[in-house]
């Protein structure tokens, strides 16, 4: 690693929009809260009723408006409050990472994670290791792009 | 209008457990107040403390958190916490209870949960949540979703410690003045007309069992302990720690029956959900951490529930757990490891030893004489041997007329069987007070809504200090000045405490002195906070959708508190991104779907009639529908009953009642030939024997039942001597003492071609079945022979003392393995080979007869009523409720119930019980006039939608449908959402090709604001 890359990674604060179900998801983002679990400060949480109803159009979207890592928070397979839409985001995600490759991008800035409603632990853990990764892959290429 | 009646319209719930917390919602749903009394400061119960439940694994306090704060907004429920029931008088529709709540010493109204007190407090005592396993101070909340949400101060300790010596820094430390401790007890006087007693009971100490070492080794558990150990906010934040050397153990051995099947300890009864835990625990532990090896020694596992069988065959197969069958004869702890030697005598009856690093001891259920005098002998309740209250098993949560019981206080039992029996206890004071129905309820009036269609954004921002919580953390005043120069935003302040009662004031001033239109409140979560804000818009005639959260505490302040600068910077982005959206709310009405105060019950049994006699005694109109030309069901087949129960008259007196109800119009030798329409609003096609009949209707029950399954295997239909056990009960309700000789040979064996690979359930019944007829037999002619083989024998709950009995009558029980199956050999004569563990070689027994338990297969006509109705099956065939744990007698389809055995086989009395529960889920729709849908369901614009039908096949609900119509002289074809059974999940909107597709409060433009907000610079 040349010394350039080494500093951008030292000062880089990557942004990672996260779109959590209102039943599990948030619940544990609540709960990492409610138990004063700390994790870097980089998400931006929306809240959706469910992990199915996270179009894909909403993570490009992201993506293209500077965003350098996208979060989705589902309930545990099985578990889901609307029978299996987390199965159906599940599906939705593994096809758009394919996708992400031709715009040029990593497939690891999209993640999906199932994190219940007790799991504020997992939830804080997941977003130090989010955060790690993604500092690692560097800012989001298009956003510069962008920026021109 | 007041109606006149000498019946109060009010129930006293005794228990905040979940049996307690069911009854309430049920009943205030129905239209009656509700006094819910809790002995301790929060409602939950010991549903609170569990970490996971079976089968599904669901997290327990997820599932049960919004039910206790659904109890805790109902208009119609008042919580009285730390009250306990003192006295009962008066009679049936018109009692007095008496109580007392002891002083909380903190002012629920304005407590705001903040924990200000709690971290200023020098008192540290055991906390009884975690057992002892972790500590808290004098002042405390139980746990974080404690309902009521508030602190406590405990001034009395618990023997050891002292409590709160009245120091004054929680006084000094709370800004919110919610501290008195200056409180006294409360003497409390309550007018009802029934009393519900869910008081639970509770888990068995095994200190009194030395031999276990419990307290006296510190790394033997109690499960219930252990439950806490795995819970990810318990004292080990769910590391699988052991307590000697907060080390991870790696052999975990749980011990079955600890205090249940004891005779020792007088509690000669199983506690039926302990082999199903023990299971769950032991799975759970492995995925926590997969190097823990867990062993279970256990003398029978009754896995007799629905799917508990797969669950069991999981747990070995893919999770390990060695199950070892055997009786312990002591543990004993290695002084310098701390480890545990497990004595035991193995299904050989060798005397063996093992080592573990962690023992669980699987405690049951019991009544403590400390609970009896509490309870059963303060109000006068008659209790059985083992202290839990006596019901009739025909009426199986009647206490005494007008008092009802529900839930483990009456036999140890799981979750669904408790909520079943909470709603049936609803069903039946409901029943009761029907005449006072919604004579105590509270409506509130809200003024005209305010039409702010037309005008431009005008948004208001409360940004929240929540006392230090946030403010002590977050630049405020950065965060108002950033907040004060967004677009649209013409009001913005902070307030110490946004939630507090001024404050709602306090915003509805500032709505109209500003004309706002929209609201955010910048503060904690909305899962707990929303609908009180949203209250307060409509208080102040706003629409209540036009308002929004930044939740800037638990998902900011507390999370980030090591970086306040980066936590102000997120905070200001949360709000800038909130605003965002709000910017772009429309009002939703919430549409009225009316509903129609009638119900259709399918299928004429115990079951069918049971709900239709409870919803008719409810004051509803009922057709019951039997596709036989009689009433009775499989009660036909029914000739005696081990509890004494004379089924015959039973039934005849059920069928009389149900035949001469004004309100039910039964349909004998009918069927249901169709069935449109939605919750509230049901069309049904009967098919009679004379024509179509039509049946308007609100909501649908069913209960088709269930047949029993015929063997095709050991000579079955070849050979008279075989026969089924119920073939056998009819034989032997003829039969006169006398009419069987002595050293006449009956050979029973349960489980033919059940919990098998093609059959994989229990059916829960067989059984006992068995034992019912080998007692009979015994009835009949003491000398005559009875050998019953067996896998698990599942007399679980009271039923364990059936099993005794036939021990003492001589009844052989002879166990055998799945994979060494007894097998007949018929040369004349029959003989049964069966392999006997316990000498290690094979038997032969003459029989006279063979008798083969087989179990129950779902109804024939289960699949057609399931595709009818668009109601689910499981793998089984039998139905497949809404939550296996919460809603045992819901359809996830809104407005369709179930009951009895099509759920899955059951007994008579839990058949009743779950008919009765089934009445009142279906009452609790009944008794609305009109239905508020959804707010959050999805909607189409006609014009941009293709026609694909995408949507209507991902839609989990079925809540779509395609709709042709001519437009402008063109025929169209576009989708139409049906709001009465959209939920608002959004699926279909993300799979919507053409954008036509969207949900109310979360549509793609304004979820796309807030993702467009994230950009650019912080």
């Amino acid at each position: 690693m040349n010394d350039e890359k080494k500093d951008i990674e030292k000062d880089f604060e990557p942004k990672i929009v996260g779109f959590l179900c209102n039943w599990c998801s948030y619940a544990g983002a609540d709960l990492a809260g409610t138990s004063r679990i700390q994790y870097p400060p980089n998400i931006r949480i929306i809240r959706v009723m469910c992990s199915g109803s996270v179009d894909s159009m909403y993570i490009l979207r992201a993506l293209l408006e500077g965003a350098d890592g996208v979060f989705v928070g589902g309930c545990h397979p099985g578990d889901c409050h609307y029978i299996d839409g987390n199965y159906k985001a599940r599906r939705r995600m593994v096809l758009l990472q394919n996708i992400l490759a031709t715009l040029g991008l990593e497939k690891e800035r999209v993640w999906i994670r199932w994190i219940s409603a007790s799991e504020g632990q997992k939830f804080a853990d997941t977003m130090k290791e989010m955060t790690e990764a993604i500092k690692k892959l560097g800012p989001n290429p298009i956003s510069k792009k962008w920026n021109i | 209008m007041v109606k006149k009646t000498n019946n109060i319209g009010a129930v006293a719930v005794v228990g905040g457990g979940i049996a307690g917390v069911q009854s309430a919602l049920d009943l205030a749903d129905m239209g009656f107040k509700v006094y819910l009394l809790e002995k301790s400061p929060t409602i939950g119960g010991v549903m609170a403390q569990l970490d996971k439940t079976f089968p599904t694994n669901d997290c327990s306090m997820c599932i049960l958190s919004p039910k206790l704060v659904d109890c805790s907004r109902h208009p119609n429920i008042e919580l009285l916490t730390m009250t306990e029931i003192s006295k009962i008088e008066g009679k049936p529709g018109n009692f007095t209870v008496k109580a007392t709540q002891k002083p909380r010493y903190i002012d629920i109204e304005k407590c705001t949960s903040c924990g200000d007190c709690a971290s200023v407090c020098p008192i540290k005592l055991p906390n009884e949540f975690e057992f002892g396993l972790s500590i808290r101070k004098a002042a405390y909340k139980p746990f974080p979703q404690a309902i009521p949400n508030a602190y406590v101060i405990d001034k009395e300790g618990d023997g050891k410690h002292r409590g709160c010596v009245e120091c004054g820094k929680c006084v000094k430390e709370c800004k919110a003045g919610a501290i008195n401790h200056d409180e006294k007890p409360k003497n409390i006087k309550l007018s009802v007309g029934a009393i519900i007693i869910a008081t639970g009971s509770t888990p068995f100490d095994p200190i009194i069992k030395p031999e276990f070492g419990y307290k006296k080794y510190p790394n033997v558990l109690t499960s219930i302990e252990f439950e806490r150990v795995l819970s990810a906010s318990g004292p080990f934040e769910g590391k699988i720690i052991r307590p000697s050397d907060k080390k991870p153990p790696k052999k975990i051995a749980w011990i079955h029956c600890v205090g249940s099947r004891d005779k020792q300890v007088g509690n000669e009864y199983c506690s039926a959900m302990c082999c199903m835990y023990t299971a769950k625990e032991a799975v759970i532990a492995k995925e926590h951490d997969s190097n823990i090896e867990p062993t279970v020694f256990y003398i029978d596992i009754r896995s007799f529930g629905k799917d508990f069988d797969k669950y069991i065959d999981r747990a070995k197969e893919e999770h390990g757990l060695h199950y070892v069958r055997s009786r312990i004869s002591e543990i004993v702890e290695d002084p310098k490891t701390k480890d545990l030697i497990i004595r035991y005598e193995d299904d050989k009856d060798q005397l063996k030893e093992d080592r573990f690093n962690l023992v669980v001891l699987s405690v049951g259920l019991c009544i403590t004489q400390a609970r009896r005098n509490e309870i059963a002998e303060k109000l006068g309740f008659n209790v059985n041997d083992f202290g839990f209250v006596e019901t009739n098993p025909r009426d199986p949560i009647v206490i005494k007329p007008g008092i009802f019981v529900a839930g483990s206080f009456v036999e140890p039992q799981a979750i669904p069987e408790s909520v079943m029996q909470a709603s049936a206890a609803a069903a039946n004071a409901a029943a009761l007070l029907k005449d006072a129905r919604g004579t105590l309820v509270k409506e509130k009036k809200y003024p005209a809504e305010r039409d702010v269609t037309q005008e431009k954004p005008r948004i208001g921002v409360f940004i929240c200090h929540c006392g230090i919580n946030i403010g002590g953390i977050l630049n405020i005043d950065e965060i108002v000045k950033y907040t004060k120069n967004l677009d649209d935003v013409v009001y913005a302040d902070a307030n110490l405490y946004t939630c507090s009662e001024d404050t709602q004031k306090k915003i509805a001033e500032v709505i109209k002195k500003h004309n706002l239109n929209r609201l955010v409140v910048a503060a904690c979560t909305p899962r707990t906070h929303e609908p009180l804000f949203k209250n307060s818009l409509r208080e102040a005639g706003l629409n209540p959708h036009l308002f929004e959260m930044a939740n800037i505490r638990e998902q900011c302040s507390w999370v980030h508190s090591d970086k306040p600068g980066l936590a102000t910077d997120k905070a200001k982005k949360l709000i800038e991104m909130t605003v965002a959206k709000t910017r772009l709310l429309q009002p939703i009405c919430e549409s009225q779907i009316p509903v129609t105060q009638k119900a259709l019950v399918i299928g004429g049994g115990i079951a069918g009639m049971t709900s239709a006699l409870s919803l008719a005694n409810q004051g509803y109109e009922i057709a019951l529908v039997e596709k036989e030309p009689f009433l009775g069901g499989y009660l036909k087949k029914i000739s005696f009953t081990v509890d004494g129960i004379d089924v015959k008259k039973t039934l005849e007196e059920t069928v009389e009642k149900v035949e001469k109800n004004p309100l039910i119009k039964v349909f004998t030798s009918s069927v249901l030939n169709s069935l449109n329409g939605y919750v509230g609003s049901y069309e049904a096609e009967i098919k009679t024997a004379k024509g179509i009949e039509k049946f308007n209707h609100g909501v649908t029950l069913v209960a088709i039942g269930a047949e029993e399954y015929t063997p095709n295997s050991y000579y079955y239909g070849k050979d008279l001597r075989v026969s089924t056990q119920s073939e056998l009960e009819k034989k032997l309700s003829d039969l006169l003492p006398g009419q069987i000789h002595d050293g006449e040979v009956f050979v029973m064996i349960q489980c033919v071609e059940s919990r098998d690979e093609k059959r994989p359930y229990c059916s829960r019944i067989c059984c006992m079945q068995a034992l019912k007829n080998a007692l009979k037999i015994k009835e009949i002619n003491p000398y005559a022979e009875v050998f019953i083989l067996y896998r698990d024998l599942m007399t679980y709950g009271f039923l364990e003392k059936y099993y005794k009995q036939a021990r003492e009558k001589g009844v052989m029980f002879l166990q055998y393995d799945a994979d060494n199956k007894p097998v007949v050999h018929n040369n004349h004569s029959l003989i049964v080979k069966v392999f006997d563990p316990m000498l290690s070689q094979n038997l032969e027994l003459p029989a006279d007869h063979i008798i083969l338990s087989t179990g129950l297969n779902p109804g024939n006509s289960t699949e057609h009523i399931s595709k009818m109705l668009k109601v689910p099956v499981n793998s089984d065939g039998f139905f497949l409720e809404a939550h296996v744990k919460l809603r045992p007698v819901d359809f996830s389809t809104r407005g369709v119930f179930f009951a009895g055995n099509c759920h899955m086989p059951k007994f008579i009395n839990e058949s009743i019980y779950q008919a009765q529960a089934a009445a009142a889920r279906a009452a609790t729709i009944l008794a609305q006039p009109s239905l508020s849908a959804e707010p959050n369901t999805a909607f189409v614009d006609e014009d941009l939608c293709s026609g694909c039908r995408l949507c209507i096949s991902i839609c989990p609900y079925k809540a779509i449908e395609s709709v042709d119509e001519v437009k402008n002289g063109k025929k169209i074809t576009h989708a139409k959402v049906n709001e009465a059974l959209c939920m608002g999940c959004g699926t279909c909107v993300s799979a919507c090709p053409s954008g036509a597709m969207q949900q109310k409060g979360f549509k793609d433009k304004q979820i796309l604001a807030m993702i467009a907000s994230v950009g650019g610079s912080e």
